[in-house]
């Protein structure tokens, strides 16, 4: 297929899967702060800091106040990860390659979109648990509609990685935020007030209920390993890469285990590796560092599978301006 | 509905004779939509609408960069064309486009017509739609207009005339095939009693036209269509027809020259195009050869087409035939290529360039139309019975300062229609047709009915899409 289709089609995907975890992380926060003793300052600015562009925040907002970041990380149209800009780069993505995706799929990118760009000319506090909600679904249904109206051929393949791989770096944010909520003081750990945090955090990421039922006790190494490890949760990190790696040799028609280009090679790599970590293994590192480096070995292969499938549109032998632009905006993980 | 009392007024109306008495051949399926309940049409002409919009089918705006989309506005009356009236107009077309073909050919080749005395070769030359790297060309199987959007009108008389040719990059055909797709679901009874002529087949018979100009030995070519991206005006056709043919759209930047062939990049490497439909304009395509700061095109596309490595269809050069002056000469052409007489009259055309002409336009500019020779959409024109006096001084300057780029033409008062307007109530609204033609060679096919055009609002005989036209269905009847 189009090498720029490819591309539009990953894309599409990771700025719908992008929208929906932004809602997840504003909303566990949302939760969290509900959930604080009076008297304690609402702590916000911890969820700028793991979307990495705390910088560009106070340049344009100051003080990260709940209204503040909101609206940062729902509707402003001049950050490019907030969840309307990931719906409008996700829209004109399906709109660029719309006679091959199916038309059930366009309508639900369609219908999201105009969904959030509504919601964001209301001026009312009181739409964000619902909108949450509402985002959330919606890229549910997208991805359902996907599976059950396209074939699942080569470009499939690529929308999956796409979702899959922005659900991974997503989930490993959401628990990293947990790392940057300070609790009142250090005799907090392990009292209520820390468990509930835990449990919100599970929540936001649609785990509490699976969680149950495979650990019971909801203690904080529990729940990191659930989030990074377990084989079986669909947002867990573990699991998300092993279906990129299986999506990637359908595409490659390698087989698992070998390779044929970097992409393969950078992601079978990480994923015997994580394969064969354990718990213990994450907290000897740091959970904090350990989420940051997997970050960092998840975005070099994406951008191994970008020079190796996307490139040949990229990397002309004239460049041309337009398409600088276009990768850019796309190629903006952190 | 409300057309007991339906009053044509002083025009000629496609549906109606007389106050309250339909044309023969449009009675029985006025008789049939009359049976709707009283705001029944409104309702189906809402969901439609909703329908258009839900799918995408949409124009674009170039001023708004976001909420770029708007709906093409469906009036859900549609327009009738009896049998007779089509099997003149298809005649017609086939001939028009048949010697138009011929023209091109030849005045890029051997320029028998200007040397016989028919056409002036100034005319040529200075037509900005003319191509000097196109001249010594042989497309495949001798076809340059593959695909031509005729607009026709009609005089209050009731006379056809054909008003432009539309040779390079005619739209609106997926508004044709989507307008259906919604009245048939609006009106299935409708349509399983009257005999309407299908449309659905146009991508078919596109694609077949398109398949004919690879080289034969190729068993199975690759066909593209190329747009100039999502930012057109007509994106969405341009998506629309890929997918119907079941071939890829492509952008300029999706294809490069290779080892002389036009290849077009994906994830398994470069893999060769062999024929272009191609929806962007002449001095977009190739950098190389004509606008260098083309950011759409393929930088040595021409190359490619020159050695007879990549069809184009329509061929580049095209665009000559569609300035206003070189239309004038068409009834001249269908003499002397076909030694026939035009079978569809032109619109009387006065050319600005010849002195006895110019003096009766600068005399006369109250009453006449005055366009500009290569514009299009309606912009450059000077409407003299809607005009004040310093727009008619203007012109006058602006004619005197180049009289090649302007015609004249009497006001046509266009044919109209019932429609839908505020209310619930109907009126009568003008209109156009453009009838979409495929020329493959050996054979010429015209579309059964096409896309008509509404002006909406009241008294306008403007129907273009940017300046508040919309659209309807085109039903050509077939004789029971």
């Amino acid at each position: 297929m189009l090498s720029r289709v490819a591309d539009s089609i990953y894309w599409l995907n990771r700025y719908i899967e992008r929208a929906e975890n932004v809602a997840r992380f504003v909303d566990v926060n949302l939760n969290l702060m509900l959930d604080l003793p009076s008297g304690v300052t609402q702590q916000w600015r911890p969820l700028v800091i793991t979307t990495g562009d705390l910088a560009l925040f106070e340049e344009r907002y100051g003080e990260a106040t709940a209204d503040n970041v909101i609206h940062f990380l729902t509707f402003d149209l001049d950050y490019p990860n907030s969840i309307l800009s990931c719906l409008h780069a996700a829209r004109e993505n399906a709109r660029s390659i719309r006679e091959i995706i199916s038309s059930e799929m366009w309508e639900e990118v369609n219908t999201f979109y105009h969904l959030v760009k509504e919601a964001s000319e209301q001026n009312s506090h009181n739409i964000f648990h619902k909108l949450f909600f509402h985002v959330k679904f919606a890229s549910h249904r997208f991805a359902g509609v996907m599976d059950a109206t396209m074939s699942h051929n080569e470009g499939w393949h690529f929308g999956q990685m796409g979702r899959l791989l922005e659900r991974a770096d997503k989930t490993d944010r959401i628990l990293d935020v947990k790392y940057f909520i300070l609790l009142p003081s250090a005799k907090w750990v392990g009292s209520p007030l820390d468990r509930i945090q835990w449990i919100a955090l599970l929540k936001s990421t649609s785990a509490y209920e699976m969680y149950r039922k495979a650990q019971h006790r909801i203690v904080p190494s529990g729940v990191a390993e659930f989030l990074i490890l377990n084989r079986e949760f669909p947002r867990s990190i573990n699991f998300c890469l092993q279906e990129t790696e299986r999506c990637l040799h359908q595409i490659t028609g390698t087989s698992k285990g070998s390779w044929c280009n970097s992409a393969e090679r950078a992601l079978g790599k990480l994923c015997s590796k994580l394969g064969y970590t354990t718990i213990e293994d994450v907290f000897e590192v740091g959970l904090h560092q350990f989420l940051d480096r997997l970050q960092s070995e998840m975005n070099d292969v994406d951008a191994k599978i970008s020079e190796t499938f996307f490139s040949n549109y990229t990397m002309s032998s004239e460049p041309l301006e337009s398409e600088e632009t276009q990768t850019m905006t796309q190629v903006m993980v952190s | 509905m409300k057309l007991d009392g339906y009053d044509p007024e002083n025009f000629f109306d496609e549906l109606f004779e007389d106050v309250g008495k339909p044309r023969p051949f449009a009675k029985r399926s006025i008789d049939l939509m009359q049976h709707l309940e009283p705001g029944e049409l409104q309702r189906y002409q809402e969901a439609a609408q909703i329908a258009l919009f839900k799918l995408g089918v949409t124009f674009n705006v170039y001023s708004d960069d976001r909420g770029i989309e708007k709906v093409f506005p469906f009036d859900i009356i549609p327009r009738l064309v009896s049998a007779r009236d089509w099997q003149y107009l298809e005649g017609g077309l086939k001939q028009r486009i048949a010697a138009l073909n011929l023209f091109l050919n030849d005045i890029y080749n051997d320029r028998k017509i200007v040397k016989d005395g028919i056409v002036p070769e100034h005319i040529i030359e200075s037509a900005p739609g003319f191509l000097k790297p196109c001249v010594g060309l042989q497309p495949p199987t001798g076809v340059w207009c593959h695909i031509t959007g005729t607009d026709l009108v009609r005089d209050r008389d009731g006379q056809w005339y054909v008003l432009e040719d539309n040779l390079r990059v005619p739209s609106g055909i997926s508004y044709v095939l989507e307008n259906r797709r919604v009245m048939k679901s609006a009106f299935p009874g409708v349509f399983q009693t009257l005999a309407v002529q299908p449309v659905d087949d146009y991508p078919s018979h596109l694609l077949e036209t398109l398949l004919g100009l690879a080289p034969p030995q190729l068993a199975q070519p690759n066909v593209v269509v190329l747009t100039p991206g999502i930012y057109n005006s007509a994106y969405y056709e341009h998506s629309f027809l890929a997918q119907q043919m079941g071939v890829e759209l492509v952008e300029g930047r999706d294809l490069v020259v290779l080892d002389g062939y036009l290849q077009m990049r994906t994830t398994k490497g470069p893999r060769r195009v062999d024929v272009i439909y191609r929806r962007l304009d002449d001095n977009f395509l190739d950098p190389k050869e004509f606008r260098p700061d083309s950011l759409l095109g393929v930088p040595g596309l021409m190359e490619v087409y020159r050695a007879g490595r990549v069809a184009l269809a329509n061929a580049p050069g095209t665009g000559v035939a569609d300035d206003k002056v070189v239309y004038a000469f068409v009834p001249e052409m269908i003499r002397y290529y076909l030694d026939e007489d035009p079978i569809l009259p032109n619109v009387p055309t006065y050319l600005c360039w010849r002195d006895k002409d110019r003096e009766h336009v600068l005399q006369n500019l109250e009453t006449l139309v005055v366009k500009s020779a290569n514009e299009a959409g309606g912009y450059g024109m000077l409407v003299g019975t809607q005009s004040t006096p310093e727009e008619r001084e203007s012109f006058a300057e602006k004619i005197l300062a180049n009289p090649r780029n302007y015609i004249a033409q009497p006001t046509i008062c266009l044919s109209r229609v019932p429609t839908l307007v505020e209310n619930n109530e109907v009126a009568g609204r003008h209109v156009d047709l453009r009838p979409y033609i495929l020329h493959r060679g050996d054979d010429i096919y015209v579309q059964p009915g096409g896309l008509t055009r509404v002006a909406l609002k009241e008294g306008s005989l403007v129907v273009n899409s940017s300046q508040g036209g919309g659209s309807k269905d085109t039903w050509v009847l077939v004789d029971s």
